[in-house]
């Protein structure tokens, strides 16, 4: 996985409640067994005015001019401002995958779905929760600066704006070194392969019909 | 300490814990087409076997056609659609699992109903699958949720997950369900109370009179929409109910086996006294058949109510919610559930498509015809073995005696990843657990319903309320 240290990033707004992962990639785009190339179908049924199917040339697609990533002035975000509960509904881990390819490094939202959440930090990405009071202060930040930029310091810990306003956020602390040093948690976890084999073990004899 | 239920399941299978993030053993892998292809590629690339093929039960569902299943494979008409389910089979067949039913298998089906079915999912089992619906295996007093693919990678080279515990809520409702309401109507004012984001970082445990009295489908179909709740977990507590419904299964555990299994379970409930951090209350008495409305399953009203208006949204955020609501969905604020009328019915999904889910609308449909201006009434049976009871007790004759599409087993148009969806503008009265727009197909309308408002809904030919019919 590649570390996530700092950025300093374009603002993409998505001002809406309870975007869903399959708003984010319909399911069409999940047949592909590939991990890549889900980018240019992120919010397919919002970016484009046409139905998407996979395999479809994107861009001889007619691209709906009121959606807002698709105005010059979005072009090249790596920050997405959202919304509560952003990431709701599927497990899929397109969704981030999709994001990610689009260019996506961070997401910023007063709240996350849980799997969501999680499947984030799984391929480098920072999902960051921030109060909705400064998530509209952001939105109307956003809107009024053309070229809009956030710092993001994920050692430190904040989100610092262009005029130097600083949100702190909290992140979990294991998920953060990961992050850091872009660490694979399969690794990590085969390092206590002693202690799985140990537990299963004793697992086992307690409850002998799990392993039939 | 008194521990709930959550703690006890949690607790039991830490292998390790280290700064509040605990590693956390899977007793039960369920795996589908759709997010196993990276997993198994993952593995392959790291040159890492699964640590234990006898967790993994894995099936076909979400891609597979409900219909035309004399052609075989070569019936799926999507190449892409067939390339993921010949790659699941590929895949299984390099790395192993513990049982696989493939496309046609008689055993094949919706994941979330063949593993409770064939005994895989047995109380105090951790269950994963790349699949958020995986909540539904809760029912068992088992620990439950969905994971990503990354996960579903994880679990399978380490037969662990990396956790951080979850805060526990209890729904708690008591009292007695009305004529015609069922667990999917539970589930929805549930929803209807919390938000869909009011279980986030939650685990669920449903509790109270009303749950008890519930059968193991009705538990599943709760646990299963306690995702869309926000919470990645649901659960109920083991009774008599879960004993009975596992015994007998395939995959359950036999002779005296079966007797440690059956005293372990016993202690699986929350402990008098335990402590939740948020607790939800809700009269099952009051409790209406509900329908929603919007492209949230929060968006839901009871079956005698009306589309709200604007005055009734809590802040900006949902005005702006609510109005692009009412213009994806078609409607007016205020009009009432029942004058809307539908094109489109849909019967089936890992939250409805059990056995007893379709005696309850075969119930409602027997002796009655679809009403003309619905296209299309499917009935999708939750897998091969479903099925195959339905045939045996003649629904299949009843539904299609009364103009509804009697189709193979599957995800089907629950998400509309196979050829059953929606067209553009179509509105649907559907028994599964997702309105999100284009779900079932882009520009299509879904009101999530149990199945007798479904069926009822077919025989009108707009929401009814299905008390007039029993």
């Amino acid at each position: 996985m590649k570390p996530f240290i700092k950025l300093d990033g374009l603002v993409a707004p998505l001002d809406r409640a309870n975007v869903d992962t399959d708003a984010i990639i319909p399911k069409q785009f999940l047949k592909s067994i590939k991990r890549s190339g889900f980018g240019p179908n992120a919010f397919d049924e919002w970016r484009y005015l046409d139905h998407g199917e996979p395999g479809m040339d994107n861009s001889k697609r007619k691209i709906n001019p009121d959606f807002v990533l698709n105005q010059a002035r979005y072009q090249g975000a790596s920050v997405l401002l959202t919304r509560e509960n952003f990431g709701c509904g599927s497990s899929r881990e397109h969704a981030p995958w999709a994001l990610e390819d689009y260019g996506f490094k961070v997401v910023i939202a007063s709240s996350f779905a849980d799997i969501f959440f999680n499947n984030c930090f799984k391929n480098g990405m920072l999902p960051i929760v921030l109060s909705a009071e400064v998530v509209n202060t952001l939105f109307n930040q956003v809107a009024a600066n053309e070229g809009y930029k956030l710092n993001i310091d994920l050692a430190a810990q904040t989100v610092t704006t262009p005029s130097g306003e600083v949100h702190a956020f909290e992140v979990d602390a294991v998920r953060k070194h990961n992050l850091l040093n872009g660490l694979d948690d399969i690794g990590l976890t085969m390092q206590q392969q002693d202690k799985i084999k140990a537990f299963e073990a004793k697992h086992q004899q307690a409850q002998p019909w799990l392993f039939n | 300490m008194a521990k709930t239920l959550y703690d006890k399941l949690f607790d039991s299978h830490v292998v390790h814990e280290e700064n509040g993030t605990a590693l956390i053993y899977i007793d039960r892998h369920l795996v589908h087409e759709v997010t196993s292809p990276q997993a198994f590629e993952g593995l392959r690339l790291a040159g890492r076997k699964p640590w234990r093929i006898s967790s993994i039960v894995a099936t076909a569902d979400h891609n597979t056609p409900t219909n035309g299943w004399d052609k075989g494979l070569a019936g799926i008409a999507d190449p892409v659609a067939r390339l993921q389910i010949e790659t699941l089979s590929d895949n299984i067949r390099e790395f192993g699992a513990k049982a696989y039913f493939p496309f046609m298998d008689a055993r094949q089906g919706i994941v979330h109903v063949v593993g409770p079915e064939q005994g895989a999912t047995l109380p105090g089992m951790t269950v994963v699958c790349g699949d958020s619906h995986t909540s539904t295996h809760g029912a068992f007093g088992a620990l439950a949720h969905g994971i990503g693919t990354s996960e579903v990678e994880h679990v399978m080279a380490t037969q662990c997950l990396v956790q951080k515990k979850s805060k526990t809520m209890q729904v708690l409702v008591n009292g007695t369900l009305g004529r015609g309401v069922t667990a999917k109507d539970v589930a929805l004012a549930i929803i209807g109370k919390t938000g869909t984001a009011g279980g986030n970082g939650y685990a669920i445990e449903f509790a109270g009179s009303a749950i008890r009295s519930l059968s193991m489908e009705g538990r599943m179909t709760l646990c299963n929409m306690a995702i869309e709740a926000g919470a990645r977990a649901g659960m109920v507590a083991v009774d008599d109910t879960t004993i009975n419904y596992v015994k007998g299964r395939p995959f359950a555990p036999k002779a005296e086996q079966w007797d440690a299994a059956v005293a372990y379970w016993h202690t699986l409930h929350s402990d008098e006294g335990a402590k939740f951090d948020a607790t939800v209350t809700l009269d099952a008495t009051f409790i209406q058949p509900q329908v929603t409305w919007g492209t949230s399953p929060e968006m839901v009203v009871d079956i005698d109510g009306r589309v709200p208006g604007l005055d009734l949204a809590k802040n900006e955020v949902q005005r702006g919610d609510w109005e692009r609501a009412y213009a994806y969905m078609g409607l007016t604020p205020n009009t009432p559930i029942s004058e809307i009328s539908i094109d489109k019915v849909f019967i089936g999904s890992c939250t409805n498509s059990r056995i007893e889910d379709l005696r309850a609308a075969a119930a409602i449909a027997k002796g009655k015809h679809v009403a003309p201006n619905v296209k299309l009434a499917l009935v999708v049976p939750g897998s091969g073995l479903v099925k195959a009871q339905a045939e045996l007790e003649g629904l299949d004759k009843i539904f299609t005696e009364a103009g509804f599409e009697w189709r193979e087993p599957g995800c089907s148009m629950c998400l509309a990843m196979n050829a059953d969806r929606l067209e553009p503008g179509e509105r649907c009265a559907s028994t599964s657990n997702r309105n999100f727009e284009g779900r079932q197909g882009q520009g299509g309308r879904t009101h999530l319903v149990s199945p007798q408002m479904a069926a009822a809904a077919a025989v009108a030919g707009h929401f009814v309320d299905v008390r007039q019919f029993i």
